[in-house]
């Protein structure tokens, strides 16, 4: 663990000097690339900007996650008891992929407006499908002989979904929940790009549109410190509730 | 064809179909279709009297030894009857290991446990599908012993593709080749017999002879 830490440090710290070195060497203008140091002053000055809509993105990102978490668990579930379901609403689904969905952004804000709402609904669609999908497949492909079992002991169904099936499809939700934790700041940026007040996304268009590129930088250093940390928690807590599946 | 209270082995090569034949008396998926009937002696059906045990053990990873062997009781909203459990489980030996989960155990820890759900579902008719063929030789002889001890006085099924497992353990052993399933006549002391008993010795050549031919 500390070895890895000191690695990525290594990485990263040998990434930044090439930087500020290329920036001093070829001598381009702060207003098209900033050095890391001034970035870093930047992001100093502005600390409390920046932490701010920081924390509008953090709350978008959070709450469409968890609202997306829900739907994508309840339609595997659904799919699962539901034949017809799987007949009608499945190809739908898959369908439903083929629209790119960035696009839809500015009708999302063209019907939920400039506020929260817009970005959390963004943030929805984005994880719902990965998570959806990962969950579904895990919940399908519970190894046979544990359903044999279940059969034997003459088991209700709706007991072996929640005892069998669910728990064996945990490890897949997990991978999938730690995807979305990637996706969803995404998500809730293209929402503040197209239309906000708020959230790291409108600061770095706002600081774009001013030529303040430093901290332009300042902000999107803060949106990748958000997504690292998520992924990181998400895994963390996946793979804690999952252990067992470990080497099996 | 089964004798109350006795083991019977079905014994052949892999492939030849002993599995779905067990799988069918079970109530599970063939992937085929069968035309026929399976019966037992006192008319209820057989589904509900059976209870199973494979030779991957099916311990559910994300449970401990204990609520693995009461997994039965819990799939259908029963009561648990841990006092039970506990009993079992230290009848196969397990009593210090309840708490583990199963990636905690060996293979032969593992069957053990399965052994004890097995018992825990208090069925008439047992139905084993190769339970001890992963397991390593001496291992497998000491399950074969306790599986024999624990099970007396029951019905047993015993699907295997060792004639030296058939010779030890079964009152009476089908063989079941590609050119379809016969009887084998054993005239020896009953089960279990030691693995170099004499007996064991004469019945395991003249299986494998059979078994060749």
């Amino acid at each position: 663990m500390i070895k890895k830490i000191r690695d990525i440090a290594i990485v990263v710290l040998v990434a930044l000097t090439v930087w500020e070195l290329l920036v001093r060497v070829t001598g381009v203008p702060s207003f098209i690339l900033p050095g890391p140091l001034r970035v870093g002053r930047a992001a100093v000055d502005h600390a409390e900007l920046i932490g701010e809509h920081a924390l509008v993105t953090l709350s978008e990102v959070l709450a469409g996650l968890l609202l997306g978490t829900v739907l994508g668990i309840s339609t595997s579930l659904y799919l699962m008891v539901s034949g017809s379901a799987r007949r009608l609403l499945l190809p739908l689904m898959l369908f439903s992929q083929t629209v790119p969905i960035f696009a839809l952004a500015p009708l999302l804000t063209l019907w939920l407006g400039y506020g929260v709402g817009s970005k959390i609904v963004m943030t929805l669609l984005i994880i719902y499908f990965p998570v959806a999908s990962t969950f579904y497949d895990g919940l399908r492909n519970t190894p046979r002989g544990f359903l044999d079992l279940a059969t034997t002991m003459n088991a209700s169904s709706s007991r072996t979904l929640f005892r069998i099936r669910v728990p064996a499809a945990l490890p897949s939700l997990a991978s999938g929940l730690t995807l979305a934790a990637v996706y969803a700041p995404i998500g809730a940026v293209i929402g503040e790009w197209v239309g906000a007040s708020r959230g790291l996304g409108y600061l770095m268009l706002l600081a774009n549109g001013r030529v303040k590129i430093d901290l332009m930088f300042a902000a999107l250093f803060a949106l990748v410190a958000m997504t690292i940390a998520l992924h990181t928690l998400v895994n963390r807590v996946g793979r804690r509730l999952t252990r067992w599946s470990v080497g099996t | 064809m089964l004798e109350g209270g006795q083991w019977t082995c079905l014994l052949g090569p892999s492939g030849v179909g002993k599995s779905t034949i067990l799988r069918l008396i079970a109530g599970l998926h063939t992937g085929g279709e069968f035309n026929g009937s399976i019966e037992s002696t006192d008319g209820r059906p057989l589904r509900e009297q059976v209870a199973y045990m494979a030779q991957a053990d099916l311990l559910l990873p994300w449970l401990d030894v204990r609520a693995n062997v009461m997994l039965g009781a819990s799939l259908r909203g029963e009561e648990p009857m841990s006092e039970r459990a506990g009993q079992l489980i230290s009848q196969v030996g397990l009593s210090n290991h309840a708490d583990k989960r199963p990636h905690e155990l060996s293979g032969g820890m593992r069957q053990r446990a399965a052994l004890a759900r097995t018992l825990m579902e208090d069925k008439p008719l047992l139905l084993l599908d190769e339970p001890f063929s992963s397991l390593d030789a001496r291992t497998r002889s000491e399950m074969q012993e306790l599986a024999f001890e624990v099970l007396l006085g029951r019905t047993v099924m015993l699907v295997t593709h060792d004639p030296a497992e058939a010779a030890r353990i079964a009152h009476q052993v089908f063989l079941l080749t590609e050119s379809g399933l016969q009887k084998t006549q054993i005239a020896a002391q009953p089960p279990i017999r030691g693995f170099n008993a004499p007996d064991t010795v004469d019945i395991q050549s003249r299986l494998f002879d059979a078994l060749r031919s």
